[in-house]
Formats: structure tokens, C-alpha cells, sequence
């Protein structure tokens, strides 16, 4: 049943690129949309009404969680890194910490939206509460997304470097692009909810 | 056999073992299948299904319009009491119709079947790929697009029945909208997104990376170009869609306030909400994707008549530089025009002159195509075969179609005919006998290198003659009535307005031609089955024509090439002066 | 690409040096957004920042510094269509925010507005 789909692997050489590159990146693009469009409604609300909260937010948690994003996007790198020097144990050990560190951030945010909540303000209480849940509510779920294939790749996915490691480590390489683009929305989304 | 657990989970897991090639059951070959032609015969099939079931919502639709407030015929009883008590529609459920007629044709029928189907089907033949460069991954789009399908069917048959709000589901009504219809409308939107979103992926990595040897950028047939544009256009411009509807989902099932402004009374009563949101932020959200989306139903048809008109000129393609160079420039185009739509809303002088100048200036991209396409048929030795009737036939309806939009995109006429039939008549005439026409077209060209039999010419010039005929008399009166000032989405056809007497009789027309229409497609469905068991049986190459996929097997098999194609020359090479026949197909290399 | 194992260890101690100074530049937006510039020069401060962190993740954890042209080319096309995405829309409404033209605006509107 299987294809031998050319290009998987190896680069093609006019293009220079994998299909697995080239298709990460066409993903990365479509999901810069994404957030456009969420960023575009955040700065209709914002202009268009005369008074807009301001410090409502728990700017400490969300520098912390700043720190933590940050972190994993160094571990996530350093995990690729070391398939690329062959040593397997070290890239599971770094991907295992950009998985903790995922994790904290989502454990962060699970504390900061309770404490929202109970100070009466659901997303249906004004426009900024609803753009501020969606928004990081929306990131939140791309780094669970992310999570879940990270556990993938240090669990069932993993067989693949016994067999093909070039392209595991293309993989690897692949999910460490969308887990820098997860970080680099987060990167806008903390001054723009947080702090302005 | 195989060792696989359950149906689909091996599709779904880990990448492919290097087996030696064995039989495939039967779910994993025709169900859950990877192959690229299993899968764009499934997106056909079930295409062509929804289109048919959009076309009968707007058949009972005509009904109302024709002889408003009268029971529907054979099928009024069936309809349900919440629907149409003793036959006689309510206008919520005309309603009903109408939105659900647009989403089911645009989105669950036209684009499947332009680029699930063929364009699933065709590429990966016509670069010469073995297949798509993601197989499990476009298995998935399909799943997904069924999944979102099924939603939308679902949702006649929930509280309140199905969206009514219009395609467009315009906040606040669409958000206040009672019942479960609409939320079940941006449930199966969402899904129908997901699937163009991983099927453009599929598309723009397939056709940049597994081109065979020799097939240069120029030597690209140009329905390959127009499929990269197109998947460049589902993948940049239906996110803010999908974000669109997720903030939609969260207006109606959350109680926020995202397009729903402060102050509002609905049913005598102020509504509980924070408000302060903004109804025009759908607009421009929903637009942003829905522009470019009518140029993702226009470029895979024009895409198919190009290869059509080539193969039955005998003759190359006139102009094949300006209409790669146009299609490029049209589908870059197409993302800063959307806010033609918005030309009522109240929108500056400033922003609304610079939409209506990207507006003017996507039209000459248009007509760059159309008018190589029109020349293309000069000194050409044309064969009039049953595809070649609905290329031609398509040539004047585009420009019909396109012609009449642009009152529609400059403002001074748009506030006379905007919401008007004038606007009904102008996008059917492009999207009905035209795009729908060239994927006829391309069903009966591609069809005997689907199945290796050629479907039957004279049910084709029957469902031809009948269909042009008919459909011209359907669409061609709106632009009347458009005219005359009659507001579409109106339960009654317009007849509570006095200024609409005169026209209302061309309801009357307009619908005894649509039935008659669905009449001429019986000839296409029976052509359609049957041929698959008793057409005449074709080889690789019926239709002597230049393109790779015409080299493989008819139908292609497990990895449709016996060996890499090789490609020496571009895509159009008939009647080449001093070439042995009157076309040298690409993988023909140059002779000493 | 980098296939070369070599090549990647010397970037390790890019990865991490940048990723210092990510964190720098995140200390430093928190500090800066308690100083008052005023709202334009508050928001274009903070954006700037943002933007330098996002080409240093883009350049060097990406490998955008030194990719193909097709993806160079994408996503220049994306960021045509985000800006149009993100600006277009304000603009056609920019002739009534804040003014009673806009029926969304809070009814706390008084005749002076403490927007933006």
C-alpha cells in the first residue's frame, strides 16, 4: 500500500527543501492567519470602544509564563540539535523538559483563569475579557497540540530513529518549528494582553 | 493478509512499512483508501451528490417563488408540519433553504468536486507523481470534509431546523438566531475548513516538490497553475474564517459579545450581554475568505477549459505566459478586494475608493484569461466532443458573469443593485454555467482516464443543449428584476412590494426553467452510472491529447507510472510543425 | 539545511545565548510597560521589543536566516495578507470609532472620549 513518495528525507535539489519542510512552513503560514484574524478583532474592540481595562491581568504569572515559553523553545531546539549529533538519550532528556515546561505553563494559566473567573469576569462579561480568553485560550490549545505530539514522538513515534533517523530527525525538526512559532505568538500576545 | 487492527487506525499510525505489495481489503482499497484517485473519486461522488442536493433545496425554493403561499407539490407532506404546514412553507424554513442552498453548493459541493475531486484526481497525474506528497494526510482531508458534511445535513433535522441566516450568517441575526441550526452550521464550517487547510498543504508541497524530471515551472499544464493558486488562496484566506466562526460559536453558546453591539433589543426584549462588539468585524471576517473563495471556484474551471480548448483546437494554448502570469496576479488580487462587498456599511470615501480600485484592477487579470482563452479557439481545428461543448459554452457565460460584476464593484451602482437579484444573476452566471459547466466538462474528459470508458456522446449533447438552454433562461431575467429593484432573500419572491409587481411574473419563468433543467440532468446521471460498466472502452490516450496523465493506464494503477515519466517539452505541443501527428505528447523527446 | 553534525554544535552556544537574551528582552518589556510614554509611545515600544524577540526565535531557532526561497516567499506573501487582515478593517470603520455613529461604542460615551 505504501507510495515511495520522493523527497521525504532527502532534499529536492532545485527547491532544496524537504516535503515535510516546505509543508511545516505552509502550515506555520496558514496559522499566522489565524492569529491575524484574532489580532485584527482585538484591535477592533479596542479602538473602537472609549475605555479599555488596563493591569486586570496577572502580570507576574504571565511573565513567568513568558520565562517558561522561552525555555522550552531553547530546550525544544537543543532536542533537534542533539539527533543531529546523534545522541539520542540527550535529545529525550531536552525533549522531556520542553514538555515540563509546557506543562507548567498550562498549569499557570489554568490558575490564572481561575483567579479571572472569580473575580466575576467570564469572557461574556466584556469584549476584553472574551478577546483575552479566546486569544490565549486558542494558544493554550496550540501548545496542548504541541504537547501531545512531543509525548508522541518520546513514545510510539520514537521507533522511527531505529529505522529512518534522518528522517526523525527531520520530524523533530518540524514539531520544533511550530513549537518557536507557539512562542513567538505568545511573544505578541503578553504585551498586547498584559501589559498595554 | 495483513495484520491490521481496526479499519482505519493503520492509516492513521506511524509511517509505512516497506511491505511487499499485497491486497488491500476492501475498506483500506475503496473506503479508507491513500491512493489519491480513490480519494478524488470519493470527494467526486460525494460532490456531485451535494450539488445535486443543493440544486433540489432550490428547486422546492422556486416553488415558493413562483406561486407564493401555495402548497408544494409531491413533496409538501414531507417537508413537516414545523416546516410547511399543509405544504405551505413557512418563511423561516424558505429561510433554511436559501442559506443552506449557498453553503451546500459553495462549500460542500462546488470546491470539492473542483478541488477535492479533480484536482485530486488530475495533478498528481499530470506532473507525474506517483502521488500527493502527504497520501495519509489527504485521506484525512476527505474524512474530515464528510465529517463536516454530514454536520451540515444534520443540522435540518435539530431545533429550528437549520441555519437561516444566510450563507453569509451576518451578526447579531445569525447570533440570535434561535434554535441549534446555526451553531451546527459553524461546527460543520470549522470542519470544512480543517480540510482545505490540510488539503492546500497537500496541494502547494505536491506540485513544488514532485514535479518529474523536466517539468519546468513553463512546461506546467495551466490547470496545475491554477490549482497552486487556488490551494494559495484556501490556505492564506480561510483561517480568519475559521477564527470568525469560533468567535461566532462563542457570541451564541458563550453569551460573549465579539459582533454583537451594545444596546440591542431582540424580540421586544434588551438583550443580557456586555456588548460593545463590533457586527461589521464578521463582515470583514467572513468576506476576507469569502472573496477569494469565488476565485477558488472560478480558477480550477477556467484550469479545466484551458486543457479542453487546447485538446480540441488541435492547437496550443494562446497566451500561455499571461495566463500563468494572470493567474498569479488574480489570486494575489483577490486578498485585498473583499470590502466590495461592504459598500453599504458605511464605510469612508477613502477605503471604500481603494476597494473599489483593487476590485477594478482584479478584472483585467480576468479578462487577460478569458480573451487568451477566446483566442486560443482562432485558426484551430476545433472538435466539437461533448467536453468541448461545455468549454465553449463557458467562454460567454464567464464573460456574462464577470461583465455584470462590475457595477456591482464600483459604489455608485452597487447601492442600486446591492442585495438585489441583479447580485443572484451575476455570481450564478459565473459559478453555474460557468465553473459548473467546466467541471461537466471535466467529467467527461477525465472520465474514460478514470475508468477506461468513454461516457456516451449523445445523453452528453442532450444534457448539454438541455442545461444551456434552460439555465440561461433561469439566470438571465434576474438581472431584471435586479434592475427593477426586487431584494433577494425575500420569502414571498417580493411580492410585498409594489415596485416589484411587474417582475414578480418572472418567477414564473425562472422556475418552470429550473425544473426543466433538473429534467436534462437525468441524461448526465444515467450517462454517468452506466458508462462505468458499458461505455465504450478507451485506451491511455483517447482524446490524443499532450498532457502526462494521458500516458498513464486508463484507468492508472498503484502508483499510477510503470516508470518515472520524463518530460522533454511543455504542455501544449499540437500540431507542431514538423512533428509526425498533430500532437507530441511531453514525455516525447526531441527527435535528432 | 543542516545535516552537518558538526555545524549544529557550534550553534548550541547560539541557541542558548539567544535564549538569554530572550529572556533579557522579556525582563525588559515588563520594566519598560510601567513607565509612562504616553499610550503611542508605550504600545510602539513594547511592538518594537516584540518584534526583535520574534526575529531572533524567527532567525535562529527557525533557521530562517538561511532557508529556501519558497519559504522565504510564502511568507513574505503571509505577512502581505496579515497586515491587510489586521489594518484594513480599522480603517474602514476608523470614521466612527468614537463617535455616536458607532451603535457598539459603551453607552458611557460623553462627549470626550478616554480612548485611543
Amino acid at each position: 500500500m505504501d507510495m515511495n513518495i520522493p523527497y521525504t528525507a532527502e532534499a529536492r535539489p532545485d527547491t532544496g527543501l524537504t516535503n515535510g519542510k516546505l509543508g511545516i512552513w505552509l502550515f506555520l503560514a496558514s496559522e499566522v492567519m489565524l492569529f491575524g484574524a484574532l489580532f485584527s478583532t482585538y484591535l477592533i474592540l479596542r479602538v473602537g470602544s472609549p475605555v479599555w481595562p488596563h493591569g486586570t491581568l496577572n502580570v507576574p504569572l504571565g511573565t513567568i509564563n513568558t520565562v517558561l515559553l522561552i525555555s522550552s523553545s531553547v530546550t525544544m531546539v537543543l532536542a533537534w540539535a542533539a539527533l543531529k549529533m546523534n545522541q539520542f538519550s540527550r535529545h529525550r532528556t531536552y525533549l522531556i523538559a520542553t514538555v515540563v515546561l509546557a506543562l507548567l505553563f498550562l498549569v499557570n494559566k489554568f490558575f490564572e483563569y481561575r483567579e479571572h473567573l472569580a473575580h466575576g469576569t467570564p469572557p461574556s462579561a466584556s469584549t476584553f475579557d472574551a478577546i483575552y480568553f479566546t486569544l490565549t485560550g486558542l494558544h493554550g490549545l496550540h501548545i496542548l497540540g504541541g504537547v501531545i505530539v512531543m509525548v508522541y514522538f518520546l513514545g510510539p513515534g520514537a521507533a522511527l530513529w531505529r529505522k529512518n533517523p534522518e528522517q526523525f530527525a527531520n520530524r523533530i525538526e518540524y514539531t520544533g518549528l511550530y513549537w518557536h512559532f507557539v512562542d513567538l505568538v505568545w511573544i505578541f500576545l503578553f504585551p498586547v494582553l498584559y501589559l498595554l | 493478509m495483513d495484520n491490521a487492527a481496526a479499519i482505519g487506525t493503520t492509516a492513521a499510525h506511524g509511517h509505512a512499512h516497506e511491505h511487499a505489495h499485497h491486497e488491500l481489503g476492501f475498506w483500506r482499497k475503496y473506503v479508507f483508501s491513500l491512493d489519491h484517485k480513490v480519494i478524488g473519486i470519493q470527494y467526486t461522488l460525494t460532490g456531485l451528490l451535494f450539488l445535486f442536493f443543493g440544486f433540489v433545496l432550490m428547486m422546492i425554493m422556486r416553488w415558493q417563488l413562483a406561486y407564493p403561499m401555495s402548497p408544494v407539490p409531491i413533496i409538501g407532506g414531507l417537508l413537516g408540519t414545523a416546516n410547511a404546514p399543509g405544504g405551505i412553507m413557512l418563511p423561516e424554513f424558505y429561510n433554511q433553504l436559501g442559506a443552506m442552498h449557498g453553503t451546500i453548493m459553495v462549500f460542500l459541493g462546488v470546491v470539492p468536486l473542483a478541488v477535492g475531486g479533480f484536482g485530486n484526481f488530475v495533478m498528481p497525474l499530470q506532473i507525474g507523481a506517483p502521488d500527493m506528497a502527504f497520501p495519509k494526510l489527504n485521506m484525512m482531508s476527505y474524512w474530515v470534509y464528510f465529517v463536516g458534511g454530514v454536520t451540515m445535513l444534520a443540522s435540518f433535522f435539530v431545533t429550528g431546523g437549520a441555519a437561516n441566516s444566510g450563507w453569509t450568517s451576518y451578526a447579531p441575526l445569525a447570533v440570535t438566531a434561535l434554535g441549534n441550526g446555526q451553531t451546527m452550521w459553524l461546527i460543520g464550517m470549522v470542519f470544512l475548513i480543517t480540510s482545505s487547510l490540510l488539503g492546500s498543504v497537500n496541494f502547494i508541497v505536491t506540485i513544488v516538490q514532485l514535479r518529474a524530471p523536466g517539468l519546468t515551472w513553463m512546461r506546467l499544464p495551466f490547470f496545475v497553475w491554477a490549482q497552486l493558486v487556488t490551494a494559495f488562496l484556501l490556505l492564506l484566506a480561510f483561517p480568519p474564517l475559521e477564527a470568525a466562526g469560533v468567535l461566532q460559536l462563542m457570541d451564541r453558546v458563550a453569551g460573549t459579545s465579539f459582533f454583537m453591539p451594545s444596546g440591542l433589543v431582540v424580540g421586544g426584549e434588551r438583550l443580557e450581554i456586555s456588548g460593545g462588539g463590533n457586527p461589521l468585524l464578521w463582515q470583514h471576517l467572513f468576506w476576507f475568505l469569502a472573496h477569494p473563495e469565488v476565485y477558488v471556484l472560478i480558477l480550477p474551471a477556467l484550469g479545466i477549459v484551458g486543457e479542453i480548448i487546447a485538446n480540441n483546437t488541435r492547437k496550443p494554448l494562446w497566451g500561455y505566459r499571461a495566463l500563468v502570469y494572470s493567474v498569479i496576479f488574480l489570486g494575489f488580487m483577490s486578498f485585498i478586494v473583499w470590502a466590495h462587498h461592504m459598500f453599504m456599511t458605511g464605510m469612508g470615501t477613502t477605503i471604500s475608493a481603494f476597494f473599489q480600485t483593487t476590485t477594478m484592477i482584479i478584472s483585467i487579470p480576468s479578462v487577460v484569461i478569458l480573451t487568451a482563452l477566446l483566442l486560443s479557439l482562432w485558426g484551430g481545428s476545433i472538435r466539437f466532443s461533448t467536453p468541448m461543448h461545455f468549454a465553449l459554452a463557458f467562454l460567454p457565460m464567464f464573460g456574462i458573469g464577470g461583465l455584470t460584476g462590475l457595477p456591482l464593484g464600483l459604489a455608485p451602482t452597487d447601492i442600486h443593485l446591492h442585495d438585489t437579484y441583479y447580485v443572484i444573476g451575476h455570481f450564478h452566471y459565473v459559478v453555474a454555467p460557468g465553473t459548473i459547466f467546466a467541471l461537466f466538462a471535466g467529467i467527461y474528459y477525465w472520465f474514460p482516464k478514470a475508468t477506461g470508458r468513454m461516457m456516451n456522446d449523445l445523453l452528453g449533447r442532450i444534457h448539454f443543449w438541455g442545461s444551456f438552454i434552460c439555465i440561461n433562461i433561469v439566470f438571465m431575467p434576474m438581472f431584471i428584476q435586479g434592475l427593477g429593484g426586487m431584494n433577494r432573500r425575500l420569502y414571498d419572491g417580493g411580492a410585498q412590494y409594489a415596485h416589484n409587481a411587474e417582475l414578480l411574473h418572472w418567477n414564473v419563468v425562472i422556475g418552470m426553467a429550473a425544473w426543466t433543467l433538473a429534467l436534462f440532468q437525468l441524461p448526465f446521471i444515467y450517462n454517468f452510472f452506466t458508462s462505468i460498466r458499458n461505455g465504450k472502452p478507451a485506451d491511455r490516450n483517447p482524446w490524443d491529447a499532450t498532457t502526462l496523465e494521458w500516458t498513464a493506464p486508463s484507468p492508472p494503477g498503484h502508483g499510477n507510472f510503470e516508470t518515472t515519466p520524463v518530460v522533454y517539452r511543455g504542455a501544449y505541443e499540437y500540431s507542431m510543425p514538423g512533428a509526425p501527428k498533430d500532437f507530441t505528447p511531453q514525455t516525447e523527446p526531441e527527435r535528432r | 539545511m543542516h545535516s552537518n553534525a558538526a555545524e549544529v554544535q557550534q550553534h548550541i552556544r547560539t541557541y542558548a545565548m539567544i535564549g538569554g537574551a530572550l529572556l533579557v528582552a522579556t525582563a525588559i518589556t515588563v520594566a519598560v510597560s510601567y513607565v509612562h510614554l504616553g499610550t503611542a509611545g508605550n504600545i510602539t515600544l513594547a511592538l518594537v521589543i516584540a518584534t526583535i524577540k520574534a526575529s531572533l526565535v524567527a532567525a535562529i531557532f527557525m533557521h530562517l536566516n538561511h532557508e529556501k526561497a519558497w519559504i522565504y516567499g510564502s511568507l513574505v506573501l503571509t505577512a502581505v495578507f496579515f497586515a491587510a487582515v489586521l489594518l484594513l478593517p480599522v480603517l474602514a470603520g476608523s470614521n466612527t470609532f468614537g463617535t455616536h455613529a458607532a451603535p457598539w461604542a459603551m453607552p458611557a460615551a460623553a462627549a470626550d472620549h478616554a480612548g485611543h
